[in-house]
């Protein structure tokens, strides 16, 4: 008697839990890209980094003159730095590290009007190099190949502001060997080398934060930019700025009352996203935009405009999944691209982006939260472990050459 | 010696000006570039460098600064690079250059349009820095702005994107908008006059925006007419039309309480039939937001909203602000009044103090409009508690329905409906939030209207308004001129409304 009220109870407790396992369904979907379900996990236990202690003149004291450093969109390289200062992953002992961290600051030249100089980063750089290639073996055992640099500016390590002029100077030479963690990111570029690892630009979270609306307002635009279209300072004759890829969009869809697209800067512009279906990642003078992350932490499906890019983390988060990519010179027919994808796979997206790993990989909170964009960095590196063979130089083997470069790139910081 | 250099071209598209660093910069100018370089040239004289210098100049002049500085390092250039670039050929046919058109060209796609002279420099010189692989097709350099021929929005396309915004939106809803929503029934007196066509259309339209099933309960004094059933026939919405045996006074304080009279019957229709949902009333000319049906789901038995009041003259009235006034605006918003731990323990009324000279006692007089004491349309109820079996535990505190005006007294506000007014929960967080808005405009009750607000035939003949032209039948057809009133006559098409003479004082 006793038995049959216990197998009673049993079915009837798995016919409860049933329905409400079924009914759990979630608004978020999890995200795993080439590289597996890769985006939670912990980077520590998983690789060793050892911090150079550079003179101040390296970093402290370029923040120290200029505070705006802190805020704008390169100012990664700040922050990784402190980060890593206080990170678990970090080693006091270099033999036993798998990575080497050079804490250089070279974007933290600016300009009155806040725009980074890039005119003596190469110079900063080199000679950051040749301090820790003088007081430390590390470098001259591989020659910069298990060093990683933070380079955030426009095209990187090729320290120019202007594609060209980047393209021409190429990647700094001393830094062949080494991983360099930078936002740009474009396919079968000169400044873009293998095996770098593509990071978000630095944008304020807690600005983000503050705007956030409730997600039940209802997404009533379709598609949402802010920003320029033409830019006459520095390209009056027009078709040098993105590619004239933002150009095309203005003048095929300024009447279109589907697109949202202006110059203005609206008070709510991110309370705006939050209200957007599509958001527009066109780029600009680089490729990379912090729009991307915007996009992402708003919920507005980012639709990429820049042939060929490459965006952040690429190995952990699929974003073909998650972003749409246009052709520049698809742009005349954007409306009826995105018109004309199925609804079910815009809401897919959508619970892609819902997935707080997602959005939390592409900020970098302070202090430092799990799944951030540092421990995605901290990932990227751990999965390049163990280190080649040829890593490490054979005595007396030289890869470097010390002199190579432009003149003005030599003289001594 | 150009016209060899303009085969030599084609070969030199694989040199590039692009130095890779071992050159200076690389935007130096034509003179630093040959400076720099070991020239192949043996220079005996300054007078060389005179005449070369003339001859970069008058280049620069003719070919543009781009094309000259090409001509010149590729003219002192010995460095050699390898790039596997493609060649010329294919990577002008990839590129189809559109220049800015400012007027819309046939259906052809825009291909290969007219090129500018030094374009074909400007394509050598992208070539010139193209990067690496033989994949790439993105290329430095100017680019041509792509438009279309018609660069306006397809319908189908623009109803496909709101279809889309719908699907998003309703899935919104699902996650994170109410759970298990119920229906509402909306309450509306109503009665056919000047103005009845603008109010309601405004309300229909809020009533199809609202995403829960919507009942909507017309009721209309002086039976049911042909103006307002046209209305509702066209508006999509559930309706009931329900007749009120009185006709609407002129007078605004009869009228208010008229209207009270209607609404009382639109609940006892509900009882009636039992109908289930949240009971909401909406004036014909109030003004709704989304917002007010999302949080009026909230409502338990019986709640309260607070209704920004917009009492307004209808003339250019700007004397009824003190000095004190203009500083501290008196908050209009009659609604809900909470302490600090959000319980009810108040009303906020209308302040009516400024306007009590002047205030319109006609309908369509131009004087201010003032609202009663407590609108109804800041209420809502649950319709289970007016029905007549207390199913699920009516609350004590409510009042039966048969039993309120059997004596004939007036109901004022919803309150009356009510024993304990302590139990109405506050809604809109606290009041605060202001979701409605109480407006009165309304014409003069005497003005006419053409029927269904359609003029059939076209008018012939425009009079001044002065003078009402309609006679007191109903017919437009035959409207005949008054004698002295031909001033002017209107051509038989109305589509040229180009007026040949204009009149002063003649108002529209």
């Amino acid at each position: 008697m006793g038995k049959e009220i216990w197998v009673v109870a049993f079915l009837l407790s798995q016919a409860l839990l049933l329905p409400i396992a079924q009914a759990a369904e979630l608004h978020t979907e999890r995200i795993s890209g080439s590289a597996g379900d890769v985006l939670e996990d912990d980077p520590v236990g998983r690789l060793k980094v050892f911090v150079y202690n550079l003179p101040r003149k390296y970093n402290k004291k370029m923040v120290d003159k200029d505070s705006r450093c802190l805020t704008h969109m390169f100012a990664t390289e700040i922050f990784m730095h402190r980060f890593l200062l206080s990170s678990a992953v970090r080693t006091l002992d270099p033999e036993e590290a798998d990575w080497f961290y050079t804490p250089v600051y070279t974007t933290c030249d600016l300009t009155p009007g806040g725009h980074p100089l890039p005119f003596k980063s190469p110079r900063i750089m080199r000679s950051a190099i040749q301090y820790v290639a003088m007081n430390w073996p590390y470098w001259n055992r591989t020659d910069g190949a298990d060093h990683f640099f933070v380079t955030p500016h426009d095209f990187g390590a090729c320290f120019h502001y202007q594609e060209e002029t980047a393209i021409q100077r190429g990647i700094l030479h001393l830094l062949k060997r080494a991983t360099l963690v930078q936002t740009f990111g474009q396919r079968n570029h000169v400044c873009l080398k293998e095996g770098s690892i593509t990071v978000p630009p630095y944008a304020p979270p807690q600005k983000m934060q503050a705007h956030l609306v409730s997600p039940s307002t209802p997404r009533s635009i379709f598609v949402y930019f802010r920003g320029l279209f033409y830019d006459v300072n520095n390209d009056p004759e027009g078709g040098y700025y993105a590619r004239g890829a933002r150009a095309s969009v203005w003048e095929n869809f300024k009447s279109n009352p589907l697109f949202d697209i202006s110059t203005d800067h609206p008070p709510t512009y991110y309370e705006d996203m939050q209200r957007s279906v599509f958001c527009l990642c066109p780029l600009g003078w680089a490729p990379w935009s912090p729009r991307l992350v915007e996009a992402v932490v708003f919920g507005c499906i980012p639709v990429i405009i820049a042939d060929d890019i490459v965006l952040p983390f690429a190995d952990a988060i699929p974003w073909e999944e998650i972003a749409v990519f246009v052709a520049e010179k698809d742009v005349p027919s954007l409306d009826t691209i995105l018109t004309s994808i199925p609804a079910e796979v815009i809401l897919r997206k959508q619970r892609l982006l819902a997935n707080p790993s997602m959005k939390q990989a592409m900020l970098f909170p302070q202090p430092a939260q799990a799944g951030d964009a540092f421990h995605q960095i901290l990932n990227g590196l751990a999965r390049k472990l163990p280190h080649d063979r040829s890593v490490y130089l054979k005595p007396g083997e030289k890869v470097l050459n010390w002199t190579a470069g432009p003149i003005g790139d030599l003289k001594p910081w | 010696m150009f016209h060899s250099h303009g085969t030599r071209r084609s070969n030199a598209a694989a040199r590039s000006s692009a130095s890779g660093g071992l050159e200076g910069g690389g935007v130096g100018s034509p003179a630093a570039s040959s400076a720099s370089e070991g020239s192949s040239f043996r220079p005996s004289a300054s007078t060389f460098w005179l005449l070369l210098h003339g001859l970069c100049c008058l280049i620069s002049l003719f070919l543009g600064f781009r094309f000259s500085r090409l001509i010149f390092v590729l003219l002192f250039s010995n460095t050699i690079y390898t790039y596997t670039t493609t060649t010329t050929t294919t990577i002008t046919s990839t590129r189809t250059e559109t220049l800015t058109v400012s007027f819309p060209l046939t259906h052809t796609p825009p291909i290969e349009t007219a090129v500018k002279p030094n374009n074909s420099a400007i394509e050598l010189s992208d070539k010139m820095s193209n990067q690496g692989s033989s994949h790439s097709q993105v290329v430095v350099g100017r680019h041509g702005i792509r438009i279309r021929p018609w660069p306006h929005p397809d319908p189908t396309e623009v109803m496909r994107a709101h279809r889309i915004i719908e699907r998003v939106q309703q899935e919104q809803r699902k996650w994170y908008g109410v759970k298990s929503p119920r229906p509402l029934i909306v309450i509306t007196p109503t009665y056919a006059r000047t103005f009845q066509a603008l109010h309601l259309t405004g309300l229909i339209h809020c009533l199809r925006n609202v995403p829960y099933p919507v009942t909507w309960i017309v009721v209309e004094a002086g039976g049911v007419t042909n103006e307002t059933a046209s209305l509702l026939a066209r508006s999509r919405v559930q309706f009931l039309h329900i007749p009120f045996h009185e006709k609407m006074p002129v007078e605004w304080a009869e009228r208010h309480l008229t209207e009270n009279r209607m609404r009382l019957l639109g609940l006892r229709v509900i009882r009636e039939r039992n109908m289930d949902g949240i009971v909401l009333f909406a004036d014909d000319s109030n003004v709704h937001s989304l917002d007010l049906f999302d949080e009026i789901q909230k409502v338990q038995w019986m709640g309260s909203v607070s209704v920004g009041i917009l009492a307004h003259s209808g003339g250019p009235d700007r004397t009824l602000l003190t000095e004190d006034e203009k500083l501290n605006p008196p908050i209009p918003v009659q609604g809900p009044a909470c302490n600090s731990s959000g319980h009810l323990i108040g009303w906020h009324t209308f302040n009516s103090i400024p306007y009590s000279e002047k205030s319109a006692t006609f309908v369509g007089e131009s004087a201010t409009v003032l609202p009663g004491k407590m609108e109804w349309s800041g209420f809502v109820f649950n319709a289970r508690m007016i029905w007549k079996e207390a199913e699920e535990g009516r609350p004590e505190w409510v009042k039966d329905l048969d039993k309120i005006g059997e004596n004939g007294e007036e109901i004022e506000s919803p309150l009356a409906l009510v024993n304990d007014a302590s139990f109405v929960e506050p809604l809109g967080d606290c009041g605060k939030k202001v979701m409605l808005w109480w407006m009165r405009v309304e014409a003069r009750a005497d003005s006419k209207f053409p029927p269904g607000w359609i003029i059939d035939p076209p008018l012939e003949i425009v009079v001044s308004a002065k003078r009402t032209p309609w006679q007191e039948s109903d017919d437009l057809a035959g409207s005949k001129l008054e004698q002295d009133d031909r001033r002017f006559t209107r051509p038989k098409s109305r589509s040229s409304s180009k007026r040949k003479n204009t009149l002063p004082g003649q108002d529209n």
